[in-house]
């Protein structure tokens, strides 16, 4: 069913395209046929809502999200091992959770070069929890290259807000 | 529009500011540096009756013409022959001129105008070439450009591309737009518009599709879309990210980036999508891939060596293909983009944390650096191999620019608000 009202969103779309913008919350697993793959991760309405309360939990290290790195680097530094792995944990723990690793990198240079290099930087994220358990399956890793900086400027205390990777939990 | 001089004697440095307001609220501002020591001198008369039409043809060629820095216009003030019977010869070989271009407008019932023009030989007290074109009143500014593309032809012996199209992306507020426009930047209208970013635009060799990849599904896939019906379709759309469409001379194939297996490698893919190939192997960042003209062989940009530099590697024989590397100078060469004769490239190289638009020659790998500007960004061929379109920034902002092949003459395009990026030349017309 969510299959369908994707598609025809997508068809939606299409047929008003040359003037159309995107909603701001998007539901990730709602989109199909843009190869997010499967949809139906959740189970019911209170499994869901206690699994995202832990997430969420303000004094847990789950509601972190965020990797930074150095200038040229995809190293996750050890400062984030712990953020990491406890995700790893987690998606270990609920099969039925999946997350979207975003890679990000600051504007100097090409924008396509930048992409592969923000999809290392995803990657690198994706290694180290599939290394500590959790399933190919319930991650995957992507690239933003420079297009979406969480800082906007130039210089460094710019650059390393952008040098980032993000993890987002399908559906939250 | 009005136009303004300024001559700077020491390097003959022309600025032409020239404001227009094209349609979607997108006001360009042309600016011309430069210009080669041996530019033709070209009068052109305005046409017998182009003022009663709802657009002037006189002033659009001899901006185009002006653009290449291949012309030096000559005032035809005072003197407005139309027909060859009213040349003086003697007048404009005084005035400097070597060409002189004359013509009238005549329209015609059912809102069409037929235009006649004629290129003069002023040495020769002959015509050079003529022709009579007849469109509808809505596309003088088309008319105007094929003339440029007559005239062109004439004088300088290479194909004209004033005929072409433009893509490009527009950034301004949240809002990112696809953009296609006429190649001197008018006409601009918007393909897509969304909220989320847009990159890599490519055309498809017939000019009718867009390749492009958008994000708007928060990671990259690749869409093409049909430009007179606005009917799009992603073509690739697997697990992980998808990016970097370039398309096989053909238009049946499209090398793309993908990261399902693994890093950043390069496959080919059917037009609607079907008889994914994997192209390149290495355990680094493979992309920006560029097609020879003859599709066999792609360049690409590839970091398998420690740093990103720009490789060749056959598309037929993918199996026993080993990448060539094709940069040696500097640690960052990205971008490339064949030359439609297939015998240089341009690239982006990176010197004193210096982003500039560069040019190497297949055969004998000599590099000419084109510009010194900071951040550059994107070149792209025009189909006659004189002119390379490329972003770059001024002020924080992104713009167009286009520079001569030669790096003698360079042109900023910008639009009032906003940041401009990612631009890609169209081919040639079908008749062409």
């Amino acid at each position: 069913m969510r299959k369908l009202v994707g598609v025809s969103l997508i068809v939606l779309l299409s047929a008003c395209a040359s003037q159309t913008t995107q909603p701001e919350v998007e539901d990730l697993a709602g989109s199909a046929g843009n190869g997010l793959g499967g949809s139906d991760l959740m189970g019911s309405g209170s499994d869901r809502a206690s699994y995202f309360s832990q997430l969420q939990d303000p004094n847990s290290i789950l509601s972190q999200r965020s990797v930074y790195y150095e200038y040229d680097s995809y190293t996750v530094k050890s400062e984030y091992r712990e953020l990491v792995l406890a995700h790893a944990k987690f998606l270990r723990d609920n099969a039925s959770a999946s997350v979207i690793l975003q890679g990000n990198t600051d504007d100097r240079g090409s924008r396509e070069y930048n992409l592969a290099l923000g999809q290392r930087r995803a990657d690198s994220v994706k290694n180290m929890m599939t290394l500590a358990g959790a399933r190919d399956g319930q991650i995957e890793a992507v690239s933003l290259g420079e297009e979406k900086p969480r800082a906007l400027g130039y210089g460094e205390s710019a650059w390393s807000q952008n040098r980032r990777s993000d993890i987002i939990y399908r559906g939250e | 529009m009005s136009i303004h001089w300024f001559k700077h004697i020491r390097s003959a440095l022309i600025v032409l500011l020239w404001w227009i307001s094209a349609p979607l609220h997108a006001q360009l501002n042309i600016e011309i540096f430069g210009g080669g020591a041996s530019r033709i001198p070209i009068a052109i008369v305005p046409f017998a009756d182009e003022n009663k039409l709802q657009q002037s043809i006189t002033p659009i060629i001899s901006a185009d013409l002006q653009r290449t820095g291949l012309f030096r216009l000559v005032d035809p003030a005072g003197s407005s022959p139309h027909t060859p019977t009213e040349v003086v010869y003697a007048d404009w070989a005084n005035r400097g001129a070597n060409a002189l271009v004359i013509g009238r407008a005549i329209s015609l019932p059912g809102e069409q105008v037929e235009i006649q023009f004629r290129v003069m030989d002023v040495a020769k007290k002959s015509q050079l070439t003529g022709l009579a074109i007849t469109v509808p009143s809505t596309q003088l500014r088309a008319a105007a450009h094929r003339i440029a593309d007559v005239i062109y032809e004439a004088l300088t012996g290479d194909v004209g591309v004033f005929s072409t199209r433009i893509a490009y992306v527009l950034k301004r507020g949240n809002k990112y737009a696809l953009q296609v426009a006429d190649s001197d930047g008018y006409n601009a209208q918007s393909i897509i518009e969304y909220t989320e970013p847009i990159i890599s635009p490519a055309w498809s060799p017939d000019g009718n599709q867009l390749a492009y990849v958008s994000f708007e599904n928060k990671k990259p896939v690749v869409y093409v879309q049909t430009l007179a019906t606005r009917e799009r379709r992603a073509v690739a759309s697997f697990k992980g990210s998808n990016s970097a469409p370039a398309w096989s001379p053909d238009g049946k194939r499209l090398a793309v980036v993908l990261t399902g297996q693994g890093g950043s490698q390069i496959f080919l893919v059917n037009v609607d999508g079907s008889g994914l190939q994997r192209l390149s192997r290495s355990s680094g960042i493979d992309t920006e891939p560029s097609f020879s003209p003859d599709g066999r062989s792609i360049i690409f940009t590839s970091d398998r060596g420690g740093s990103p530099q720009i490789y060749r590697m056959s598309v037929s024989d993918t199996e026993n293909s080993r990448a060539e590397r094709l940069t040696f100078e500097g640690n960052y060469n990205v971008s490339p983009d064949f030359s439609r004769d297939g015998k240089s490239f341009a690239f982006i190289h990176r010197h004193n944390n210096q982003f500039n638009v560069a040019v190497q020659e297949i055969g004998s790998r000599q590099v000419q650096i084109l510009t010194n500007s900071k951040f550059d960004e994107s070149p792209s061929f025009a189909p006659n191999g004189k002119m390379i379109l490329y972003a770059t920034e001024i002020d924080g902002h992104g713009i167009l620019s286009a520079v001569s092949r030669d790096g003698q003459t360079r042109q900023h395009l910008s639009v009032q608000t906003g940041d401009i990026r990612e631009p890609a030349w169209g081919p040639l017309p079908k008749w062409k």
